[in-house]
């Protein structure tokens, strides 16, 4: 159908190729928000705050590293700046995609509430053939944001009943979900150094100074490592 | 069901830093061109926090944890996310047996 005739864009085939695009995302997302649920339940947040957190932040990566380090009373400085480094690629992610939508002002102000690394991959993808329409994203971002919350907010109340996560391993389930994504950074020599320096200096800092000051450490040091480490007269 | 204030304050902030990322792009867009050192710096902040936030697990709370992830990192470069987390925990939870 989307296919037939590439000129003409309506707002039917534009949902129709956002929910075909999303629907694969949205299957892979789905126990990943069971299992963000689960443990924020574990770690003592109850099934409405687990609730709120996923509709309102929305940000797998963020919402993982508040959880890792969650403790009671929640120290609201450290989780903001640890959320703002986690998600200042938003911003690059934005630029580039702006002049791409087809959105007025406000209309782009609504929908970057539900800026995420798909949404905007499968969108820069579409911008190679076609503008990227109301429709489009918003379907994207309604499917993605309904299934991310109501997935979390099912996992909190099963986590309530599973009782202590290390003996299923599920506390390290964290560990290995984050050195996945990190390996989706790829092997480069600037990743690499990055990844070294960054664990290197949080795991001291977490050794001798104690938590929360091993996340913005570590991460100061390997974007210090990255920034040393690229050549200087590098194209992007 | 429970909020507790503080934690509704941190989850607001967090919401609210979020959204200023997300937007911050469409007023920099005709401005925002990260090129050689500055642009490796900007692309190396998700790993950077990523692997901070988890050095600690990983590294310094004992031998089943270290081996296992180093396991799960051999599993990433092959399998997809859910399959090297499964990996992951499967490792941690076999290793804390026999350590």
């Amino acid at each position: 159908m989307d296919q037939a005739n590439p000129f003409v864009s309506t707002p039917r085939r534009d949902i129709q190729a956002g929910l075909r695009d999303i629907a694969p995302v949205a299957v892979a997302a789905l126990p990943i928000g069971l299992l963000f649920g689960a443990i924020a339940a574990a770690k003592g947040m109850s099934t409405l705050e687990v609730m709120l957190m996923s509709a309102l932040v929305f940000a797998g990566g963020a919402q993982f590293a508040a959880i890792e380090t969650w403790i009671h009373p929640a120290p609201i400085l450290t989780l903001a700046f640890a959320t703002l480094l986690i998600n200042a690629r938003h911003v690059l992610m934005g630029a580039s995609l702006t002049p791409k939508v087809r959105m007025s002002r406000v209309q782009t102000l609504l929908a970057y509430f539900f800026l995420t690394d798909e949404a905007w991959a499968l969108s820069e993808r579409r911008a190679l053939e076609r503008p990227v329409t109301g429709a489009y994203w918003f379907v994207m971002a309604v499917v993605l944001w309904a299934n991310w919350t109501l997935s979390s907010t099912i996992g909190a109340i099963l986590g309530s009943f599973l009782g202590s996560p290390e003996r299923i391993g599920a506390d390290f389930a964290f560990t290995a979900l984050f050195i996945g994504l990190v390996a989706g950074f790829g092997k480069s020599r600037v990743t690499l150094v990055t990844v070294a320096s960054s664990a290197a200096v949080a795991a001291l800092v977490h050794y001798f100074i104690g938590a929360p000051w091993h996340v913005a450490s570590g991460a100061l040091a390997g974007i210090a490592a990255a920034y040393l480490a690229a050549p200087q007269e590098a194209r992007s | 069901m429970s909020l507790d204030t503080t934690t509704l304050i941190a989850i607001l902030a967090m919401a609210l830093v979020t959204y200023f990322t997300r937007i911050a792009g469409l007023f920099v867009a005709d401005r925002l061109v990260l090129t050689g050192r500055a642009k490796a710096a900007f692309d190396a902040i998700p790993p950077a926090v990523l692997v901070a936030v988890i050095a600690p697990t990983a590294l310094t709370t004992g031998w089943a944890e270290a081996i296992a992830a180093a396991i799960t990192a051999v599993a990433a470069f092959r399998l997809p996310l859910l399959g090297t987390v499964a990996v992951g925990v499967i490792a941690v939870v076999v290793l804390r047996n026999l350590i």
